[in-house]
Order: structure tokens, then C-alpha cells, then sequence
């Protein structure tokens, strides 16, 4: 038994952005136990004002290397939410295309390189790099798909160019996706073998039931749009966001918390995977129950798990997506529809990899941003991280400093964190 | 900025360290994109600090790469000490090499920016004006970009192992685009600062129809008071002219778009207007 650890890690490593875990067990009682998120902050709701709405959709993406297409996509929605513009199917086909190259990178990038190294008992995947190599070309071989499928549709993933207010600034020739469907067919081995992997390691324990948050849509398991819903009942229109969740500043934090039913909520991988299952395609289903998961699942843990679901779940609807585009063509008519400058306020909501992301701005008569929100996923989470660490650390106190230490850093890279997004 | 002493040449497998400051990440994971060469690199070199990749950490290494404007006072002083342990330093991106939409904020007062995102708890959050790594240390290699073009980085890399010293491409980025044959943006109607942005991005942006938007900043010989006459009219190309008209851009116009990339140090229009002569 632990009677006394003081635990303060400074800027963890194998997450994006700058957080400290800190632990204090005096005489055998846990005196204190949270995630800092110490993140310089850019102040980017500060800087978009008086930009006008095409540099404001540039910018955005920049809040986050990772999600940068989440973020294009919401601040598109919200400024032609804000315009009265309407995009066209073909607008809305190829943006829920380039989102699923962004969900498969983001989630690769955190299930073998930062995830993974916890699972094998590794620092890192460097040592990988020799002992077995063949995984190491796994992972990359997969993430770069998602990047390659991002890039096809919207130029590039980090920051995407082509995606503009209104469509897209080329036409896709859908020809120059075939060579992608077949790669995405071809990749479907590499996750098989990476259930594999997840299905014979072992996850920490712990359930916590919490109230679960994400987008859902009628007719798909909702990434690029829907309304949004909570475990608890309710389910808004994105416009009315402001009537449910409710930010604050706390201390301890650059990034602001969030509550809506319950003083925290989950969103990301494990909240669709809760809230949306019943839409998932079939082959992710079938590795659902392959790796133990039955919705609705509360161990934080399996977020990552969930995450390689929804690789699958990508996978299988990109292939869906290119037949269609393939089957239908693109036409010039649809690729950019007329946008002017006017008043407005407008909302946009889209589930970014690590969850629901909301942009609002307002513009003036000019097209000038006049003021910008942003709430962001891992800033929206992190009362709940934080709630999760009180709850697990009493039940892991009769284990070394070390051991604590390092379950608790397992539990929020659980959370894959996108710090420098969540302070923006 | 580079440094005068001779670039040292590696006598041992030099050990390498990676260091954000405020940014994206976007040029690590870039990075990371390399996927073959990035293994090719790693065999050349021992990877000892990358916080985001790696737990393993090390105050001893050689190479230091650094994404990331400089924000806190906190950050002045850990640039000042990873430049003195290091005997190269590669600034990754535009936050950390030139400036970026992050000096944006600088427009304001730092209380004003603290109080429109945190309100009442605007004194909780400290700041200072946002410049980037090159403006606080010297940078023996520079990789422009938001984020890096990764063929610049690999020749960067080439350059930095093998002892050379590596000069930024120093032409507007309308030279890439016309020798890859794309169509002018101005042409399809939209207002691009390809003729004044540093190239070495092989116009990505252009090759998509989207305009430059000036993202590795002005290059050395920029003539912006030629390209304030053609975009307020006054000496256009007939393309440039419809197209300046049509957006009906105002010196206020103008300048927020070049500030975008180029706010270190602060950018006044006035300063590059053109003379009457």
C-alpha cells in the first residue's frame, strides 16, 4: 500500500500539447489527483475578428494540426450558416469523404504511436523500429492512407487548401480516386491484424458510467454533421448549442471546461460508439464483438479500442463514397456555389476524431468576422478526465508510485487529448 | 538570421531533440508523413527527446528542431536554453521561423486578448506579444511553411547532416506556380499573394485554385509598394485590375490580408506604400 506519493508530471509525453498530471497520497489518502492542461494559448477567438469570412475558414484549420479538416469543416459550416449558403451534394459527398481520411490518421496516429507503446510496455514505438519492424510499417502504411485520402479530396490534410465557403476551389476528376478505393480495400488486412493486436493485450479495469455527448444523424453514424445528443436525453439543433453546454474557466487550466446535464460528459470515439452503434457498418460491428464491446461500454480505456472500430467503420464508408462519386461523376455546377458577404450569425458542428467540435462566428455587412466561439472536444472532456482520475486513483493506491503514476498517464492518453485545439 | 561559426560536421551519430512552443503541431506531424525516409533519418540519427512521440527524454543532444511561436516569458527562457545546448538548431514552420497568423494578437493589447477569450478570469492567463523562435535565438536552418513542404525539410536534413549550409528559396511563389503551368488564380477571380510570398511550397495552394494566402511569408526582395499599386489599381495588369475591382479591396483590406502571415514585426501598410515618383 501507497501511504504517501506525491506524483507531478510536467508536460506528459505521447500526447498533443502540454498537460501535467499531478497526485499527492498523504497517510494513505488521496489528497489530490487531476490533468492541467498548461498550454500556451493563441487566442484565436481574439484574432479572427475583422478578418474577412475566406481567411477566417483559412485560419481556423490552423487551430489544430491534427484535426485541421475537423476544423475547416466546422468554421465552413458556421460562416455559410452565417451567409445563407447552401452547399451542394456533391459538396457535402466530398467533405464527408475527406473527414474520413482525417478520422483514420487521427486515430492511427494515437492507437500504435502514442497508445500502443503503454499496451506492449514500451516508452515509445522507437524501439519497435528494430525489434519489429513490420508493425512499424503497419502503422504507417495505415495512417498515411487517411493523410492520402484527406489530401485526394482537399489537397492536403495538414492544412487542407482546397475546401473553400461554398465547396471546393477544383474538381475532383472522380477517375483519380480509383487507385485510392482499391488501396482502402487492400488496407482492410492491416486493421484485421491490428484487432488482433488489441483483442490479446489486456485494458486496465474500470468502469465509471458518465453522460455520453456526440452528433447523430438520421441516416448515417455522424462525423461531418447531425444534431446534437446526450446519453441523458436531450438532442438539439446545433444552432441552439449555447442553451446546453455551458464553458467556464477554472483553475489549473488554459483550456475552459464544460458541462450540460452532469458537471461532465464524455465525447470522441467511445460517446458515438455509445450513442450510434446501431449505424456503424456491419464489418465494424463484427469487430466490436470480436473485441468485447457491447454498447454502451463505460471504461474510459476502451476508447482507443473504439477508435480502431471506427477505422473500420471509415474504411468501408470511404469505399462507398468513392463508387458513388465514381458512379455518379462530379459537375462543375456543383463545385462552388455563389457566396456574398452579409450579416450573420452562424453555428457548425462536426464530430472532429477526438469529438464534438463547435465554431460560431459573426460577421458584419462586410464579411468581417466580428466576434468567433469555439468550444473544442478535449477542453469539453476534461472535467469528466478529471472525474475519471478521482474515481480510479483510490481504486490502484495499493500499487508502487511508479505503477500509479503510469496508469494514471495511461488513462489520459485513454483520452487522446488534443491540448494545444482545447486551448486554441 | 544563421549563425556565423562554421555549421558543425557530425563526428558521431548526432542525437536529435524535438520542441513545440505555441502552434499547431501540424509541422511534426508533417513530419511524421514521411513515412520510408523518416526510417531512413531515424537510422542516421538517434531520436533522444520528442515529447509527443516519445517518453524517453534527454537533456543532452545536438540537433535541436523547433516548431512554435514564442508566447511567455517562460518560453523566452526555454528557447535561450535549448539554443545553448544545442549545436544546430532547425526552426520547423512558420510559427518558429518567420511569423505567423499567431502575431496576429499583437494588434491588441495583450489585457484586450485575454479578455475577449477568458473574460473575468483574464488575470489568471499570462502573455506577452507572440513573436517567433527566430525573433528571441539565432536559427542555423530555417523550414518555412504552414506547415512545412516536406521535399524542403528532406533538403534541409541533407544539408544539416552533411555540413552544408541551406539558403530559403528567395523568389515568389508565382515562379513555381507558372513553371508547373498552373492557371492564374487572379484569373479565376480571386486575389492571391503569390507575387510577393517566399516559394519552396511548389504552389500547393495555387494547384487547388485557392489563392495564396502568404503562409512562408514576404521573400527578401518582396516589392510591396508595386504590388499595393496593382492591387489598389492604380498600375494592374488588365486581369489583376478586374479583379481588384471586383473585390474593391481598401488599404485596410490590404493590409489584413498581408498581416496574416507577416505581423512580426508589426506590418504597417503605411511603411511599404508606394511612392509618388
Amino acid at each position: 500500500m501507497t501511504t504517501d506519493a506525491a506524483i507531478h508530471v510536467h508536460h506528459i509525453t505521447r500526447v498533443e500539447g502540454h498537460g501535467d498530471v499531478i497526485a499527492r497520497i498523504e497517510n494513505g489518502l488521496l489528497k489530490e489527483v487531476r490533468f492541467s492542461v498548461v498550454e500556451a494559448p493563441r487566442f484565436f477567438e481574439a484574432i479572427m475578428r475583422g478578418q474577412c469570412y475566406s481567411d477566417v475558414v483559412h485560419i481556423a484549420s490552423r487551430i489544430c494540426g491534427i484535426c485541421a479538416v475537423s476544423h475547416r469543416c466546422a468554421a465552413l459550416q458556421a460562416t455559410e450558416a452565417a451567409l445563407g449558403v447552401e452547399i451542394s451534394p456533391q459538396t457535402d459527398l466530398l467533405r464527408r469523404l475527406a473527414f474520413h481520411g482525417e478520422v483514420l490518421s487521427s486515430h492511427l496516429l494515437h492507437i500504435y504511436f502514442l497508445a500502443a507503446p503503454d499496451l506492449l510496455g514500451l516508452p515509445s514505438v522507437m524501439p519497435l523500429i528494430s525489434s519489429q519492424p513490420d508493425i512499424v510499417r503497419r502503422a504507417m502504411r495505415l495512417k498515411q492512407i487517411g493523410y492520402d485520402l484527406a489530401a485526394l479530396v482537399a489537397g492536403r490534410h495538414t492544412h487542407p487548401v482546397a475546401m473553400t465557403v461554398g465547396g471546393f476551389s477544383f474538381l475532383l476528376d472522380p477517375a483519380r480516386t480509383l487507385g485510392m478505393r482499391e488501396r482502402l480495400a487492400n488496407i482492410l488486412d492491416d486493421l484485421e491484424a491490428t484487432v488482433e493486436l488489441f483483442a490479446s493485450v489486456e485494458l486496465p479495469t474500470f468502469e465509471r458510467e458518465t453522460e455520453y455527448v456526440s452528433l447523430t444523424h438520421p441516416d448515417r453514424y455522424a462525423f461531418y454533421s447531425g444534431e446534437i445528443v446526450s446519453s441523458d436525453g436531450p438532442r438539439i439543433p446545433v444552432a441552439e448549442y449555447r442553451d446546453a453546454i455551458g464553458e467556464r474557466v477554472v483553475e489549473h487550466s488554459t483550456a475552459k471546461w464544460a458541462r450540460w446535464n452532469r458537471d461532465e460528459y464524455l465525447v470522441g470515439a467511445l460517446a458515438r460508439f455509445n450513442n450510434n452503434y446501431e449505424q456503424l457498418h456491419p464489418p465494424a460491428q463484427a469487430a466490436a464483438q470480436r473485441l468485447g464491446m457491447e454498447p454502451p461500454v463505460h471504461n474510459p480505456f476502451a476508447m482507443t479500442v473504439a477508435q480502431l472500430i471506427e477505422c473500420i467503420h471509415c474504411v468501408e464508408d470511404a469505399i462507398e463514397l468513392t463508387d458513388e462519386l465514381v458512379s455518379r461523376g462530379t459537375d462543375r455546377g456543383q463545385q462552388q456555389a455563389e457566396v456574398e458577404a452579409k450579416t450573420g450569425l452562424g453555428v457548425g458542428a462536426v464530430e472532429a476524431p477526438r469529438g464534438l467540435l463547435i465554431h460560431e462566428y459573426e460577421y458584419d455587412s462586410a464579411g468581417k468576422c466580428v466576434s468567433a466561439n469555439h468550444i473544442i472536444p478535449t477542453a469539453q472532456t476534461q472535467a469528466n478526465l478529471n472525474r475519471d482520475m478521482q474515481e480510479f486513483t483510490p481504486r490502484i493506491m495499493d500499487m508502487s508510485p511508479d505503477r500509479i503514476q503510469h496508469l494514471l498517464e495511461m488513462l489520459v492518453r485513454a483520452y487522446d487529448p488534443c491540448i494545444s485545439c482545447s486551448t486554441h | 538570421m544563421s549563425r556565423e561559426e562554421p555549421i558543425p560536421r557530425f563526428g558521431h551519430k548526432p542525437q536529435v531533440a524535438f520542441f513545440d512552443f505555441a502552434c499547431c503541431e501540424g509541422c511534426q506531424l508533417s513530419v511524421l508523413q514521411l513515412e520510408e525516409r523518416l526510417l531512413e533519418i531515424l537510422g542516421h540519427v538517434d531520436v533522444v527527446t520528442w515529447r509527443e512521440a516519445m517518453t524517453e527524454q534527454s537533456t543532452e543532444y545536438d540537433i535541436a528542431f523547433c516548431e512554435g511561436s514564442v508566447t511567455t516569458e517562460e518560453d523566452v527562457e526555454r528557447i535561450k536554453r535549448i539554443r545553448e545546448q544545442a549545436d544546430v538548431l532547425v526552426t520547423l514552420g512558420s510559427c518558429a521561423s518567420g511569423g505567423c497568423h499567431n502575431e496576429l494578437k499583437n494588434q491588441w493589447s495583450m489585457d484586450e486578448v485575454r479578455r475577449v477569450v477568458y473574460g473575468d478570469a483574464a488575470d489568471t492567463i499570462s502573455t506577452i506579444p507572440s513573436r517567433p523562435v527566430t525573433a528571441v535565438v539565432d536559427a542555423d536552418y530555417r523550414v518555412f511553411g504552414c506547415p512545412v513542404s516536406l521535399p524542403e525539410f528532406m533538403t534541409v536534413v541533407n544539408a544539416m547532416l552533411t555540413g552544408q549550409s541551406h539558403q530559403p528559396p528567395n523568389q515568389p511563389v508565382c515562379v513555381e506556380c507558372k513553371l508547373n503551368d498552373y492557371v492564374c488564380v487572379y484569373e479565376m477571380g480571386k486575389v492571391c499573394l503569390g507575387p510577393v510570398t517566399r516559394c519552396g511550397c511548389n504552389a500547393i495552394c495555387t494547384a487547388y485554385g485557392d489563392p495564396c494566402q502568404g503562409c512562408r511569408g514576404l521573400m527578401d526582395a518582396a516589392n510591396i509598394p508595386a504590388m499595393l499599386k496593382a492591387l489598389k489599381r492604380e498600375q494592374a495588369h488588365a486581369i489583376m485590375c478586374a479583379v481588384v475591382q471586383r473585390h474593391e479591396l481598401s488599404d485596410d483590406e490590404i493590409a489584413a490580408k498581408l498581416r496574416i502571415y507577416n505581423n512580426w514585426p508589426e506590418f504597417d501598410l503605411k511603411e511599404a506604400q508606394p511612392d509618388d515618383d
